[in-house]
Protein backbone atom coordinates (compact mmCIF):
# COMPACT_ATOMS: atom_id res chain seq x y z
CA UNK A 1 0.00 0.00 0.00
CA UNK A 2 2.80 2.46 1.11
CA UNK A 3 4.58 2.17 -2.50
CA UNK A 4 2.15 2.69 -4.28
CA UNK A 5 1.27 5.77 -2.55
CA UNK A 6 4.85 6.75 -2.92
CA UNK A 7 4.89 5.93 -6.30
CA UNK A 8 1.49 8.04 -7.76
CA UNK A 9 2.18 10.90 -9.06
CA UNK A 10 0.14 13.91 -8.08
CA UNK A 11 -0.94 17.23 -9.90
CA UNK A 12 0.52 20.38 -8.66
CA UNK A 13 -3.04 21.41 -7.23
CA UNK A 14 -3.18 18.39 -5.09
CA UNK A 15 0.44 18.62 -4.16
CA UNK A 16 0.21 22.34 -3.25
CA UNK A 17 -3.00 21.33 -0.88
CA UNK A 18 -1.43 18.54 0.78
CA UNK A 19 1.56 20.79 2.17
CA UNK A 20 -0.81 23.61 3.20
CA UNK A 21 -2.99 20.58 5.40
CA UNK A 22 0.80 19.63 6.37
CA UNK A 23 1.53 23.57 7.22
CA UNK A 24 -1.58 23.79 9.04
CA UNK A 25 -0.90 20.25 11.39
CA UNK A 26 2.85 22.03 12.21
CA UNK A 27 1.34 25.16 13.20
CA UNK A 28 -1.43 23.33 15.05
CA UNK A 29 0.82 21.12 16.89
CA UNK A 30 3.26 24.14 17.57
CA UNK A 31 0.36 25.31 19.13
CA UNK A 32 -0.26 22.75 21.53
CA UNK A 33 2.93 22.24 22.97
CA UNK A 34 2.87 26.01 23.66
CA UNK A 35 -0.18 25.81 25.45
CA UNK A 36 0.84 22.52 27.50
CA UNK A 37 4.36 24.23 28.39
CA UNK A 38 2.50 27.95 29.17
CA UNK A 39 -0.58 28.14 30.49
CA UNK A 40 0.00 26.32 33.98
CA UNK A 41 2.25 29.72 34.35
CA UNK A 42 -0.23 32.23 32.72
CA UNK A 43 -2.98 30.74 35.03
CA UNK A 44 -0.46 31.80 37.96
CA UNK A 45 -0.14 35.26 36.73
CA UNK A 46 -3.80 35.40 36.37
CA UNK A 47 -4.99 33.85 39.69
CA UNK A 48 -2.19 36.27 41.37
CA UNK A 49 -3.98 39.10 40.45
CA UNK A 50 -7.41 37.92 41.78
CA UNK A 51 -8.06 38.14 45.59
CA UNK A 52 -11.44 36.86 47.21
CA UNK A 53 -14.29 35.28 45.68
CA UNK A 54 -12.31 36.77 42.08
CA UNK A 55 -10.18 33.75 42.95
CA UNK A 56 -12.84 31.13 42.00
CA UNK A 57 -14.34 32.64 39.24
CA UNK A 58 -13.10 31.25 36.10
CA UNK A 59 -12.09 34.02 33.88
CA UNK A 60 -9.01 34.02 31.72
CA UNK A 61 -7.95 37.26 31.92
CA UNK A 62 -5.98 38.96 34.60
CA UNK A 63 -8.15 40.87 36.97
CA UNK A 64 -5.30 43.80 37.48
CA UNK A 65 -6.15 43.78 41.22
CA UNK A 66 -2.51 43.53 42.92
CA UNK A 67 -3.28 43.66 46.23
CA UNK A 68 -1.00 40.00 46.32
CA UNK A 69 1.59 41.92 45.34
CA UNK A 70 1.81 44.69 47.72
CA UNK A 71 1.22 42.05 50.51
CA UNK A 72 4.30 40.21 49.35
CA UNK A 73 6.19 42.80 49.12
CA UNK A 74 5.33 44.34 52.59
CA UNK A 75 6.22 40.79 53.79
CA UNK A 76 10.12 41.05 55.46
CA UNK A 77 10.36 37.38 55.57
CA UNK A 78 9.77 36.95 51.69
CA UNK A 79 11.77 40.34 50.63
CA UNK A 80 14.59 38.94 52.96
CA UNK A 81 14.43 35.50 51.39
CA UNK A 82 14.82 37.28 48.05
CA UNK A 83 17.68 38.69 48.78
CA UNK A 84 19.37 36.00 50.45
CA UNK A 85 18.39 33.75 47.46
CA UNK A 86 20.18 36.83 44.73
CA UNK A 87 23.31 36.75 47.21
CA UNK A 88 23.58 33.10 47.37
CA UNK A 89 23.22 31.95 43.90
CA UNK A 90 25.39 34.73 42.72
CA UNK A 91 28.28 34.13 45.20
CA UNK A 92 28.23 30.30 44.23
CA UNK A 93 27.89 30.99 40.81
CA UNK A 94 30.76 33.75 40.64
CA UNK A 95 33.22 31.21 42.79
CA UNK A 96 32.45 27.68 40.85
CA UNK A 97 33.44 30.16 37.43
CA UNK A 98 36.53 31.37 38.79
CA UNK A 99 37.35 27.83 39.98
CA UNK A 100 35.88 25.92 36.95
CA UNK A 101 37.75 28.41 34.24
CA UNK A 102 41.01 27.28 35.98
CA UNK A 103 40.27 23.52 35.85
CA UNK A 104 38.64 24.03 32.70
CA UNK A 105 41.96 24.94 31.27
CA UNK A 106 44.12 22.30 32.73
CA UNK A 107 41.53 20.19 31.34
CA UNK A 108 40.94 20.97 28.28
CA UNK A 109 44.17 22.26 27.14
CA UNK A 110 47.10 21.17 28.31
CA UNK A 111 48.18 17.56 28.09
CA UNK A 112 47.58 15.73 31.42
CA UNK A 113 46.48 11.95 31.53
CA UNK A 114 45.13 12.10 34.57
CA UNK A 115 42.80 14.64 33.47
CA UNK A 116 40.44 12.21 32.27
CA UNK A 117 40.34 10.32 35.70
CA UNK A 118 39.56 14.06 37.45
CA UNK A 119 36.71 14.66 34.94
CA UNK A 120 34.97 11.23 35.28
CA UNK A 121 35.00 12.23 38.81
CA UNK A 122 33.66 15.66 38.30
CA UNK A 123 30.94 14.17 36.47
CA UNK A 124 29.99 11.37 39.06
CA UNK A 125 30.09 13.92 41.73
CA UNK A 126 27.30 15.89 39.46
CA UNK A 127 24.91 13.11 39.48
CA UNK A 128 25.44 12.95 43.21
CA UNK A 129 22.28 11.93 45.14
CA UNK A 130 22.06 15.28 47.05
CA UNK A 131 20.56 12.99 50.59
CA UNK A 132 23.87 10.91 50.86
CA UNK A 133 26.23 13.59 51.30
CA UNK A 134 23.33 15.47 53.94
CA UNK A 135 25.08 14.30 57.27
CA UNK A 136 28.71 14.47 56.41
CA UNK A 137 27.97 18.02 54.71
CA UNK A 138 25.66 19.24 57.86
CA UNK A 139 28.88 18.34 59.69
CA UNK A 140 31.17 20.38 57.69
CA UNK A 141 28.90 23.34 58.02
CA UNK A 142 29.02 23.11 61.67
CA UNK A 143 32.77 23.10 61.96
CA UNK A 144 32.72 26.49 59.49
CA UNK A 145 30.33 28.12 62.13
CA UNK A 146 27.99 28.91 59.59
CA UNK A 147 25.00 26.47 60.30
CA UNK A 148 21.40 28.62 60.15
CA UNK A 149 23.55 30.98 57.81
CA UNK A 150 23.30 31.82 54.13
CA UNK A 151 27.26 31.39 53.45
CA UNK A 152 26.70 28.19 54.21
CA UNK A 153 24.12 27.50 51.65
CA UNK A 154 27.55 29.13 49.36
CA UNK A 155 29.40 26.77 50.57
CA UNK A 156 27.15 23.34 50.41
CA UNK A 157 25.93 24.67 46.96
CA UNK A 158 29.31 24.10 45.27
CA UNK A 159 29.13 20.39 45.26
CA UNK A 160 26.02 21.20 42.73
CA UNK A 161 27.25 24.31 40.65
CA UNK A 162 31.42 23.41 40.41
CA UNK A 163 31.08 20.36 38.50
CA UNK A 164 28.16 22.05 36.37
CA UNK A 165 30.38 25.12 35.80
CA UNK A 166 33.66 22.58 35.06
CA UNK A 167 32.50 20.23 32.76
CA UNK A 168 30.67 22.34 30.51
CA UNK A 169 34.04 24.66 30.45
CA UNK A 170 36.09 22.19 29.39
CA UNK A 171 34.02 21.27 26.41
CA UNK A 172 34.15 24.92 25.52
CA UNK A 173 37.75 25.47 25.80
CA UNK A 174 38.29 22.51 23.57
CA UNK A 175 35.98 23.71 21.15
CA UNK A 176 38.64 27.23 21.13
CA UNK A 177 41.46 26.76 17.83
CA UNK A 178 44.36 26.22 19.24
CA UNK A 179 46.68 28.63 16.77
CA UNK A 180 45.61 31.45 19.36
CA UNK A 181 47.98 30.18 22.41
CA UNK A 182 50.57 28.74 20.13
CA UNK A 183 51.67 32.49 19.49
CA UNK A 184 51.72 33.56 22.80
CA UNK A 185 53.53 30.53 23.84
CA UNK A 186 56.16 31.23 21.63
CA UNK A 187 56.25 35.27 22.70
CA UNK A 188 56.86 33.36 26.13
CA UNK A 189 53.63 34.00 27.77
CA UNK A 190 53.07 32.22 31.05
CA UNK A 191 50.10 30.02 31.45
CA UNK A 192 47.77 32.17 33.36
CA UNK A 193 48.54 34.80 31.53
CA UNK A 194 47.64 33.01 27.82
CA UNK A 195 44.18 32.28 30.25
CA UNK A 196 43.47 35.28 30.84
CA UNK A 197 44.63 37.47 28.34
CA UNK A 198 44.04 35.48 25.37
CA UNK A 199 41.18 32.64 26.09
CA UNK A 200 39.07 34.47 28.84
CA UNK A 201 38.00 37.46 26.09
CA UNK A 202 37.11 35.05 23.89
CA UNK A 203 34.69 33.12 26.33
CA UNK A 204 32.37 35.39 27.65
CA UNK A 205 29.68 33.64 25.58
CA UNK A 206 30.38 30.62 27.30
CA UNK A 207 30.95 32.27 30.62
CA UNK A 208 27.40 33.80 30.42
CA UNK A 209 25.51 30.74 29.53
CA UNK A 210 27.15 28.24 32.13
CA UNK A 211 26.86 30.78 34.78
CA UNK A 212 23.48 31.46 34.02
CA UNK A 213 22.62 27.60 34.18
CA UNK A 214 24.51 27.38 37.59
CA UNK A 215 22.36 30.86 38.41
CA UNK A 216 19.36 28.52 37.92
CA UNK A 217 21.01 25.47 39.63
CA UNK A 218 21.42 27.50 42.89
CA UNK A 219 18.13 29.68 42.54
CA UNK A 220 16.17 26.41 42.54
CA UNK A 221 17.72 24.16 44.84
CA UNK A 222 15.46 23.10 47.83
CA UNK A 223 17.10 20.38 49.62
CA UNK A 224 19.77 22.14 51.64
CA UNK A 225 18.00 25.18 51.76
CA UNK A 226 15.52 23.50 53.76
CA UNK A 227 17.73 21.59 56.08
CA UNK A 228 21.10 23.60 56.87
CA UNK A 229 18.34 26.97 57.34
CA UNK A 230 16.66 26.80 60.88
CA UNK A 231 14.76 30.88 60.95
CA UNK A 232 12.81 32.35 58.95
CA UNK A 233 15.13 35.38 57.90
CA UNK A 234 18.01 33.39 56.78
CA UNK A 235 15.32 31.39 53.95
CA UNK A 236 15.74 31.24 50.28
CA UNK A 237 12.28 31.52 48.48
CA UNK A 238 12.02 28.17 47.39
CA UNK A 239 11.95 27.18 50.88
CA UNK A 240 9.94 30.05 51.86
CA UNK A 241 7.49 29.40 49.20
CA UNK A 242 7.46 25.58 50.38
CA UNK A 243 6.39 26.52 53.84
CA UNK A 244 3.87 29.31 53.03
CA UNK A 245 0.99 27.65 54.57
CA UNK A 246 -2.67 29.23 56.06
CA UNK A 247 -3.78 28.85 59.44
CA UNK A 248 -5.36 25.75 58.05
CA UNK A 249 -6.35 23.83 55.38
CA UNK A 250 -9.27 26.21 54.20
CA UNK A 251 -7.50 29.39 53.93
CA UNK A 252 -5.09 28.28 51.83
CA UNK A 253 -3.40 31.42 50.48
CA UNK A 254 -3.32 31.01 46.81
CA UNK A 255 -3.60 34.14 45.29
CA UNK A 256 -0.22 35.27 47.48
CA UNK A 257 1.07 31.91 46.65
CA UNK A 258 0.65 32.40 43.25
CA UNK A 259 1.79 36.01 43.65
CA UNK A 260 5.14 34.46 45.17
CA UNK A 261 5.58 31.98 42.58
CA UNK A 262 5.46 34.34 39.63
CA UNK A 263 7.95 36.78 40.94
CA UNK A 264 10.44 34.24 42.12
CA UNK A 265 10.47 32.96 38.20
CA UNK A 266 10.31 36.24 36.53
CA UNK A 267 14.23 37.17 36.75
CA UNK A 268 14.99 32.85 35.37
CA UNK A 269 12.40 34.12 32.57
CA UNK A 270 13.88 37.41 31.50
CA UNK A 271 17.39 35.40 31.82
CA UNK A 272 16.01 32.36 30.05
CA UNK A 273 14.21 34.63 26.98
CA UNK A 274 17.48 37.31 26.83
CA UNK A 275 20.04 34.40 26.60
CA UNK A 276 18.33 31.70 25.01
CA UNK A 277 20.34 30.54 22.61
CA UNK A 278 23.48 30.81 24.51
CA UNK A 279 21.12 28.39 27.09
CA UNK A 280 20.39 25.84 24.61
CA UNK A 281 24.18 25.83 23.55
CA UNK A 282 25.58 25.47 26.63
CA UNK A 283 23.26 22.59 27.76
CA UNK A 284 23.73 20.23 24.68
CA UNK A 285 27.90 20.81 24.71
CA UNK A 286 27.86 19.61 28.08
CA UNK A 287 25.85 16.54 27.49
CA UNK A 288 26.06 15.55 23.74
CA UNK A 289 29.64 16.50 22.83
CA UNK A 290 31.14 15.56 25.99
CA UNK B 1 64.14 14.34 23.93
CA UNK B 2 65.56 15.19 27.37
CA UNK B 3 64.01 18.84 26.36
CA UNK B 4 60.63 17.15 25.56
CA UNK B 5 60.25 14.98 28.52
CA UNK B 6 61.14 18.65 30.76
CA UNK B 7 58.39 20.32 29.13
CA UNK B 8 56.25 17.51 29.95
CA UNK B 9 56.63 17.51 33.33
CA UNK B 10 56.16 21.50 33.45
CA UNK B 11 53.14 20.79 31.71
CA UNK B 12 51.89 17.79 34.44
CA UNK B 13 53.20 20.96 37.09
CA UNK B 14 50.77 23.27 35.67
CA UNK B 15 47.89 21.40 35.13
CA UNK B 16 48.00 20.26 38.86
CA UNK B 17 48.19 24.01 40.04
CA UNK B 18 45.50 24.94 37.57
CA UNK B 19 42.88 22.09 39.12
CA UNK B 20 44.28 22.33 42.63
CA UNK B 21 41.39 24.94 43.41
CA UNK B 22 39.19 22.36 42.42
CA UNK B 23 40.71 19.16 43.66
CA UNK B 24 40.40 20.74 46.93
CA UNK B 25 36.65 22.41 46.95
CA UNK B 26 35.45 18.71 46.11
CA UNK B 27 37.40 17.10 48.16
CA UNK B 28 35.61 19.58 51.21
CA UNK B 29 32.26 19.53 49.95
CA UNK B 30 32.06 16.05 48.11
CA UNK B 31 34.46 13.80 49.17
CA UNK B 32 34.68 14.06 52.48
CA UNK B 33 30.96 14.54 53.04
CA UNK B 34 30.42 11.71 51.65
CA UNK B 35 33.25 9.64 53.74
CA UNK B 36 31.60 10.95 57.10
CA UNK B 37 28.34 9.76 55.62
CA UNK B 38 29.52 6.14 54.95
CA UNK B 39 31.42 6.43 58.55
CA UNK B 40 28.44 7.63 60.83
CA UNK B 41 26.13 4.71 59.26
CA UNK B 42 28.28 2.02 61.27
CA UNK B 43 27.92 4.51 64.81
CA UNK B 44 25.26 5.12 66.91
CA UNK B 45 25.51 9.04 66.85
CA UNK B 46 23.08 11.47 67.13
CA UNK B 47 22.82 14.78 65.16
CA UNK B 48 22.53 17.07 68.62
CA UNK B 49 25.96 15.21 69.66
CA UNK B 50 27.59 14.09 66.77
CA UNK B 51 30.89 13.21 68.57
CA UNK B 52 29.93 11.38 70.87
CA UNK B 53 29.05 7.97 69.59
CA UNK B 54 30.18 3.85 69.56
CA UNK B 55 30.61 1.78 66.63
CA UNK B 56 27.27 -0.58 65.81
CA UNK B 57 28.56 -2.83 62.87
CA UNK B 58 26.11 -2.99 60.36
CA UNK B 59 23.19 -2.35 62.61
CA UNK B 60 22.17 0.37 61.32
CA UNK B 61 21.76 -1.11 57.72
CA UNK B 62 20.17 -3.96 58.76
CA UNK B 63 17.60 -1.55 60.24
CA UNK B 64 17.34 0.11 57.57
CA UNK B 65 16.20 -2.87 55.50
CA UNK B 66 14.06 -4.48 58.39
CA UNK B 67 12.00 -1.01 57.85
CA UNK B 68 9.09 -1.80 55.42
CA UNK B 69 8.54 2.51 54.96
CA UNK B 70 11.81 2.42 53.66
CA UNK B 71 10.60 0.07 50.60
CA UNK B 72 7.56 1.77 50.23
CA UNK B 73 9.86 4.26 49.80
CA UNK B 74 12.16 2.58 47.33
CA UNK B 75 9.13 1.05 45.40
CA UNK B 76 7.70 4.71 44.99
CA UNK B 77 11.01 6.02 43.98
CA UNK B 78 11.24 3.35 41.06
CA UNK B 79 7.68 3.37 40.38
CA UNK B 80 8.29 7.42 39.29
CA UNK B 81 11.58 7.17 37.76
CA UNK B 82 10.53 4.24 35.51
CA UNK B 83 6.86 6.12 34.78
CA UNK B 84 8.08 9.49 34.24
CA UNK B 85 11.41 8.76 32.07
CA UNK B 86 9.57 6.74 30.19
CA UNK B 87 6.85 9.43 29.29
CA UNK B 88 9.38 11.71 28.70
CA UNK B 89 11.44 10.31 26.51
CA UNK B 90 8.33 9.44 24.50
CA UNK B 91 6.63 13.25 24.53
CA UNK B 92 10.40 14.78 24.58
CA UNK B 93 10.70 12.68 21.40
CA UNK B 94 7.34 13.65 19.60
CA UNK B 95 8.19 17.46 20.42
CA UNK B 96 11.38 17.23 19.30
CA UNK B 97 10.59 16.29 16.04
CA UNK B 98 7.27 18.69 16.11
CA UNK B 99 10.04 21.21 16.65
CA UNK B 100 13.13 20.31 14.66
CA UNK B 101 11.00 21.08 11.71
CA UNK B 102 11.35 25.23 9.81
CA UNK B 103 8.36 27.05 10.90
CA UNK B 104 8.38 30.90 12.02
CA UNK B 105 8.96 31.53 15.30
CA UNK B 106 11.13 28.68 16.08
CA UNK B 107 13.76 29.86 18.12
CA UNK B 108 11.45 31.56 20.40
CA UNK B 109 9.32 28.38 20.27
CA UNK B 110 11.82 26.64 21.74
CA UNK B 111 13.27 29.17 24.14
CA UNK B 112 9.51 29.00 25.61
CA UNK B 113 8.93 25.87 26.04
CA UNK B 114 11.89 25.88 28.92
CA UNK B 115 10.09 27.86 30.94
CA UNK B 116 8.68 24.88 33.03
CA UNK B 117 12.25 23.45 33.24
CA UNK B 118 13.80 26.84 34.25
CA UNK B 119 11.25 27.80 37.53
CA UNK B 120 11.90 26.19 40.73
CA UNK B 121 10.42 22.91 41.38
CA UNK B 122 8.42 24.44 44.53
CA UNK B 123 7.11 26.94 42.15
CA UNK B 124 6.21 24.14 39.50
CA UNK B 125 4.24 21.97 42.73
CA UNK B 126 2.26 25.44 43.96
CA UNK B 127 0.63 25.89 40.48
CA UNK B 128 -0.24 22.33 39.80
CA UNK B 129 -1.60 22.05 43.32
CA UNK B 130 -3.78 25.21 42.94
CA UNK B 131 -4.31 23.96 39.45
CA UNK B 132 -5.68 20.72 41.00
CA UNK B 133 -6.84 21.88 43.93
CA UNK B 134 -10.19 19.41 44.43
CA UNK B 135 -13.20 22.39 45.22
CA UNK B 136 -11.38 25.70 43.21
CA UNK B 137 -9.20 24.27 40.81
CA UNK B 138 -9.09 25.15 36.88
CA UNK B 139 -9.00 21.17 35.90
CA UNK B 140 -11.94 19.97 38.56
CA UNK B 141 -13.99 22.89 37.18
CA UNK B 142 -13.23 22.25 33.64
CA UNK B 143 -13.88 18.51 34.66
CA UNK B 144 -17.45 19.40 36.32
CA UNK B 145 -18.47 21.39 33.55
CA UNK B 146 -17.56 18.79 31.12
CA UNK B 147 -19.87 16.58 32.92
CA UNK B 148 -17.29 14.29 33.29
CA UNK B 149 -16.94 13.99 36.95
CA UNK B 150 -19.72 14.54 39.53
CA UNK B 151 -17.52 16.57 41.89
CA UNK B 152 -13.97 17.77 41.81
CA UNK B 153 -11.37 15.18 42.23
CA UNK B 154 -9.05 15.24 45.15
CA UNK B 155 -5.85 15.17 43.09
CA UNK B 156 -3.03 15.98 45.69
CA UNK B 157 -4.85 13.99 48.38
CA UNK B 158 -6.19 10.70 47.42
CA UNK B 159 -3.80 8.01 48.46
CA UNK B 160 -4.14 6.06 44.78
CA UNK B 161 -4.35 9.20 42.52
CA UNK B 162 -0.85 11.06 44.19
CA UNK B 163 1.89 9.71 42.62
CA UNK B 164 0.21 9.61 39.21
CA UNK B 165 -0.19 13.50 39.68
CA UNK B 166 3.85 13.78 41.16
CA UNK B 167 4.89 11.73 37.73
CA UNK B 168 2.38 14.20 35.91
CA UNK B 169 4.05 17.09 37.33
CA UNK B 170 7.24 16.12 36.78
CA UNK B 171 6.78 15.35 33.28
CA UNK B 172 5.58 18.68 32.98
CA UNK B 173 8.73 20.19 34.50
CA UNK B 174 10.99 18.10 33.07
CA UNK B 175 10.51 16.90 28.97
CA UNK B 176 11.50 20.75 28.08
CA UNK B 177 15.10 19.26 29.03
CA UNK B 178 14.12 15.97 27.15
CA UNK B 179 12.86 18.24 24.03
CA UNK B 180 16.08 19.72 24.11
CA UNK B 181 18.78 17.35 23.99
CA UNK B 182 17.01 15.20 21.65
CA UNK B 183 16.69 18.36 19.70
CA UNK B 184 20.64 18.95 19.78
CA UNK B 185 20.71 14.86 18.81
CA UNK B 186 18.55 15.47 15.21
CA UNK B 187 20.36 18.37 14.32
CA UNK B 188 23.61 16.30 14.21
CA UNK B 189 22.12 13.74 11.34
CA UNK B 190 22.83 15.48 7.95
CA UNK B 191 19.59 16.42 5.88
CA UNK B 192 21.54 14.42 2.75
CA UNK B 193 20.59 11.10 4.46
CA UNK B 194 16.84 12.10 3.88
CA UNK B 195 16.88 13.03 0.70
CA UNK B 196 18.11 9.88 -0.20
CA UNK B 197 16.23 8.23 1.15
CA UNK B 198 13.07 10.58 -0.26
CA UNK B 199 14.76 10.28 -3.94
CA UNK B 200 14.94 6.24 -3.24
CA UNK B 201 10.86 6.20 -2.27
CA UNK B 202 11.77 5.40 1.18
CA UNK B 203 8.45 5.96 3.26
CA UNK B 204 8.16 8.07 6.03
CA UNK B 205 7.97 5.93 8.96
CA UNK B 206 10.39 4.18 7.49
CA UNK B 207 12.33 6.53 7.69
CA UNK B 208 12.01 7.34 11.38
CA UNK B 209 13.00 3.82 12.39
CA UNK B 210 15.69 3.63 9.98
CA UNK B 211 17.29 6.81 10.11
CA UNK B 212 16.09 8.88 12.95
CA UNK B 213 15.93 6.98 15.66
CA UNK B 214 19.04 4.73 15.16
CA UNK B 215 21.09 8.25 14.55
CA UNK B 216 19.35 10.27 17.38
CA UNK B 217 19.83 7.39 20.43
CA UNK B 218 23.41 8.64 21.57
CA UNK B 219 21.31 11.74 22.37
CA UNK B 220 18.51 9.81 23.40
CA UNK B 221 20.52 7.52 25.89
CA UNK B 222 22.37 10.50 27.57
CA UNK B 223 18.93 11.86 27.70
CA UNK B 224 17.87 9.00 29.84
CA UNK B 225 20.70 8.68 31.65
CA UNK B 226 20.57 12.10 33.23
CA UNK B 227 16.88 12.09 33.60
CA UNK B 228 16.60 8.67 35.40
CA UNK B 229 19.70 9.43 37.86
CA UNK B 230 18.12 12.67 38.30
CA UNK B 231 14.40 11.27 38.96
CA UNK B 232 15.85 8.75 41.44
CA UNK B 233 17.01 11.67 43.88
CA UNK B 234 14.21 13.29 43.34
CA UNK B 235 13.06 15.23 46.72
CA UNK B 236 11.36 18.34 46.82
CA UNK B 237 8.09 17.63 44.06
CA UNK B 238 6.72 15.15 46.89
CA UNK B 239 7.89 16.83 49.45
CA UNK B 240 6.22 20.14 48.75
CA UNK B 241 3.16 18.10 47.63
CA UNK B 242 2.66 15.84 49.90
CA UNK B 243 5.86 16.27 52.73
CA UNK B 244 6.51 12.57 54.22
CA UNK B 245 2.98 11.05 53.26
CA UNK B 246 4.18 7.16 52.47
CA UNK B 247 2.33 6.63 49.33
CA UNK B 248 4.91 9.58 47.53
CA UNK B 249 7.86 8.74 49.70
CA UNK B 250 10.94 8.64 47.70
CA UNK B 251 14.35 7.44 49.39
CA UNK B 252 15.68 11.12 49.56
CA UNK B 253 12.79 11.79 51.73
CA UNK B 254 12.98 9.01 53.69
CA UNK B 255 16.99 9.27 54.31
CA UNK B 256 16.49 13.12 55.21
CA UNK B 257 13.28 11.79 57.32
CA UNK B 258 15.75 9.60 59.46
CA UNK B 259 18.35 12.40 59.99
CA UNK B 260 16.21 15.31 60.47
CA UNK B 261 13.18 14.88 61.95
CA UNK B 262 14.20 11.78 64.10
CA UNK B 263 17.99 13.36 64.44
CA UNK B 264 18.96 9.65 64.42
CA UNK B 265 22.49 10.26 62.53
CA UNK B 266 23.53 6.74 62.26
CA UNK B 267 20.28 5.29 60.74
CA UNK B 268 19.73 8.88 58.53
CA UNK B 269 23.58 7.71 57.18
CA UNK B 270 22.85 4.21 56.66
CA UNK B 271 19.78 4.83 54.91
CA UNK B 272 21.49 7.48 52.35
CA UNK B 273 24.32 5.08 51.99
CA UNK B 274 21.23 2.69 50.91
CA UNK B 275 20.43 5.18 48.60
CA UNK B 276 23.69 6.04 47.11
CA UNK B 277 24.24 2.16 46.16
CA UNK B 278 20.98 1.49 44.86
CA UNK B 279 21.69 4.41 42.94
CA UNK B 280 25.38 3.29 42.01
CA UNK B 281 23.63 0.29 40.65
CA UNK B 282 20.90 1.49 38.71
CA UNK B 283 23.38 4.02 36.63
CA UNK B 284 25.37 1.04 36.18
CA UNK B 285 22.54 -1.28 34.57
CA UNK B 286 21.76 1.81 32.39
CA UNK B 287 24.59 2.48 31.08
CA UNK B 288 25.46 -1.20 30.18
CA UNK B 289 21.35 -1.46 28.74
CA UNK B 290 22.34 1.57 26.51
CA UNK B 291 25.36 0.99 25.58
CA UNK B 292 26.62 4.60 26.49
CA UNK B 293 30.68 3.55 26.98
CA UNK B 294 31.03 1.81 23.60
CA UNK B 295 28.66 5.27 21.78
CA UNK B 296 31.06 7.65 23.68
CA UNK B 297 34.13 5.96 23.40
Amino acid sequence: MTASTAGRRYSNATYRAMRRVKAVGLYAGVAAVLAYMLFPYYWAIVSSTKTGQALYQFTLLPALDFSNYRQLFNNPVFMGALVNSGVVALVSTAISLVIGILAAYALGRLRFPPGRMVLIAVLMISVFPQVVVLSGMFEVIGWLGLYNRPSGLIVSYLILTLPFTTWILTSFIRDLPKELEEAALVDGCSRLRILTHVLLPLMGPAIASTGLLSFILAWNEFLFALTFILTDENRTVPVAIGLLTGSSRYEYPFGQIMAASVTVTLPLLALVLVFQRKIVAGLTSGAVKG
Amino acid sequence: MNAARRMERQQHRTAWLFLLPLLLTLAAVAIWPLGRSIFFSFTDAYLDAPSDYGFVGFDNFVEVADDPVFWGAVTNTLVFTLVSVALETLLGLAIALLLHRAFLGRGIVRAAILIPWAMPMVVSARIWEWMLNDQFGLINKLLVALGLVEKGIAWTADPSLILGTVIFIDVWVTTPFMVLLILAGLQLIPEEIYEAAEVSGVPHWKRFWSITLPLAMPAIGVAILFRSLDALRMFDLSYVLAANNENTMTMSIYARDQLISFQDLGLGAAASTWVFMIIGMIAIVIVGLLRLDRAAG
